[in-house]
């Protein structure tokens, strides 16, 4: 097996957490150590944005050019937010990595802090992960004694706290605007900027929100360099490592630690042990539930941002969800659309209605009371999801679309045959 | 009424925060751990405590999966019916323990021992398929090892 360099995950251990000790080892803490009181925040800033360090909750916004937005004369107290809610099907990563280096993370959190002049940091995480939320509470506590959180960190002047925010769980508090209501108190709907949360978040105050992965990333970045972090990446296009989680058909699921751009097929046949039960590849989502099904004949892509985008896909949360020539796709995108109808916040109507609507429609071909009407009837929907009020809705097209476009023969083999040709 | 020390030490943490209605959803979990569920008076109670109207958490109540405005089990039982758990088998777990406890999705048993609750993917689709017992996961789960767990539970209420 072709063997990579390990950054993200290169303390994590088979049963337990890395210390603090053990990630210090390893040059933890040696970038703040550095640069807080010494780097000035623009510096920091335009490192990562050098870097081309790529938001890794699924929207790919660059994090550098994020930082910057926060203006120079805003007020205090900013926030940074944390975003560890981690709620898109198939996606584990942030799990792994608070579970496998929670100091990681806490440098990162502090770092990023300090390119925005940020003193208060939360954590926002989903109450399934409440084993994660004791450790990083635990860890903070210690990261505090060791002088690395808090009050004039490391005697550079800098404060930066952070807290733990456990969710009541709901999928849209993931969405950076839900999750700023969802911090205040208030109901998780939705706001739509403008204001953007860098310039009016958390209580009217500037918010850098990231999530876990991204801010995992921000340490290694500033101690070795931007260009280091852009040469560990495959392809011109990509930067840094990836996580992706693999699930589904596959030998040995998992969360890999890969260079960015790694092709498919490796992925598959050699790091996630091949194809389960000796089943072949038939398609995957990419980058989870709110992405397209990626057809067998992209099994060589280079999985980066770039290359999905080519193919009209998206990485997204890079979890890859394997489906083999005995997958029903009909059946995997009713179970998707399930989940959107049941997790939408109900706030606007094309995606409260229009889920419900496919929803209706797939299960009825599912089941073989399908008909051919339905499929303009599908599409017609999924087109309206594209008007609603946040990313979530079209986010549940995306599965519903490439259904349409790329298994039509299914589907139509769904109609024709008056039930599921996959059901024995 | 509350205990007096649940009572101080909700007051404590709502005193030590800028925005006291920052620590609802807490408060709610520390109520719903004390009454069981968010009753009608943990509603009033928890307005009480962050300085807000009854309707404000109630708002926020009927709006989380986690929080329960009806009584539930000793053990809530959360079965994930989300894509990788349902292609390894949630529908045989769920259907298993519909058998095993004889009660339907949202339904207690007559013990009040266990609730469950169907839903979405729980982050742990390397362990598929899997559930969370009063939040901890156990998974990948077989019909087997569900029946030593549910059974191990039983025993423990004696
Ligand atoms: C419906 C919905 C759910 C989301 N869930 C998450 C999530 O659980 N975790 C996350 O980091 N980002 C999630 N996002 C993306 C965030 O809105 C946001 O882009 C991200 O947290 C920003 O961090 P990044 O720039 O570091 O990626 C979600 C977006 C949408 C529309
Ligand atoms: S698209 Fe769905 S989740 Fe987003 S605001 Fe509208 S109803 Fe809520």
């Amino acid at each position: 097996m072709t063997s990579y360099p390990k950054v993200l995950l290169q303390n994590r251990k088979p049963d337990r957490i890395a210390t603090i000790d053990e990630y210090r080892e390893s040059g933890g803490y040696t970038a703040l150590t550095e640069s807080l009181g010494k780097v000035p925040s623009a510096d920091v800033r335009q490192t990562i944005q050098n870097a081309v360090l790529l938001g890794r909750g699924g929207a790919a916004f660059p994090a550098g050019m994020k930082m910057s937005t926060v203006p120079e004369d805003a007020p205090f107290p900013r926030y940074l937010v944390c975003n560890a809610d981690e709620m898109e099907p198939g996606t584990f990563k942030d799990r792994v990595l608070i579970h496998a280096d929670p100091h990681q993370l806490i440098e990162g959190m502090v770092l990023t802090a300090s390119g925005v002049q940020a003193e208060k940091g939360i954590v926002f995480i989903r109450p399934e992960y409440e084993s994660a939320a004791r450790i990083l509470e635990r860890e903070v506590g210690i990261a505090r004694d060791a002088g690395f959180v808090g009050k004039d960190i490391l005697g550079s002047g800098f404060d930066f706290h952070i807290d733990v925010h456990r969710s009541g769980g709901r999928y849209i508090c993931g969405e950076v605007t839900a999750q700023l209501n969802a911090l205040e108190g208030r109901r998780p709907n939705p706001r739509k900027p403008p204001p953007f949360p860098t310039v009016k978040g958390l209580w009217d105050r500037p918010t850098l929100v990231n999530n876990v992965e991204t801010l995992c990333c921000v340490p290694h970045i500033l101690k070795n360099g931007a260009d280091w972090f852009k040469h560990l990446a495959l392809t011109e296009t990509g930067a840094g490592t990836k996580l992706y989680c693999v699930s589904g058909k596959v030998n040995t699921p998992g969360c890999f630690e890969l260079p960015m751009g790694v092709p498919l097929r490796e992925i598959v046949e050699t790091h996630a042990g091949g194809m389960r039960s000796g089943g072949t590849f038939k398609a995957c989502l990419p980058g989870g539930a709110s992405t397209g099904f990626l057809p067998k004949e992209h099994f060589d892509i280079d999985m980066d941002f770039e290359g999905l985008k080519a193919v009209g896909n998206r990485l997204g949360t890079a979890a890859i969800m394997v489906f083999d020539e005995s997958t029903c796709l009909v059946r995997v995108t009713c179970n998707l659309i399930d989940f959107f109808a049941r997790e939408s916040c109900g706030w606007c109507t094309p995606c409260r209605e229009g889920i419900p609507y496919i929803k209706d429609l797939l299960w009825r071909i599912e089941n073989g009371q399908g008909e051919v009407a339905y499929l303009d009837m599908i599409d017609r929907m999924a087109r309206h999801l594209w008007n609603a009020y946040c990313a979530f809705a079209p986010g549940a097209a995306a599965p519903v679309q490439s259904l349409l476009e790329y298994y039509r023969d299914e589907l139509m083999a769904h109609i024709e045959g008056g039930s599921c040709p996959f059901d024995k | 009424m509350l205990p007096e020390e649940l009572q101080d030490k909700l007051e404590h943490d709502i005193a030590a925060v800028d925005h006291p209605k920052e620590l609802a959803v807490d408060v709610m979990f520390a109520l719903q751990d004390h009454y069981g569920y968010l009753t009608d008076e943990a509603v009033e109670t928890a307005a009480g405590l962050l300085g807000i109207a009854p309707v404000e958490i109630e708002e926020l109540a009927t709006f989380y999966t986690f929080v329960y405005r009806e009584p539930v089990g000793k053990y809530v039982i959360h079965v994930c019916d989300s894509l990788l758990c349902m292609l390894d088998g949630s529908e045989t777990i769920e259907a298993h323990l519909h058998q095993k406890l004889g009660i339907g999705a949202g339904e207690t048993t007559g013990d009040d021992l266990f609730t469950l609750l169907p839903v979405c993917c729980i982050g742990y689709c390397d362990r598929a398929p899997a559930i969370l017992i009063n939040r901890k996961v156990y998974g990948p789960l077989t019909v087997e090892s569900l029946d030593a767990i549910i059974d191990r539970l039983r025993a423990d209420k004696d």
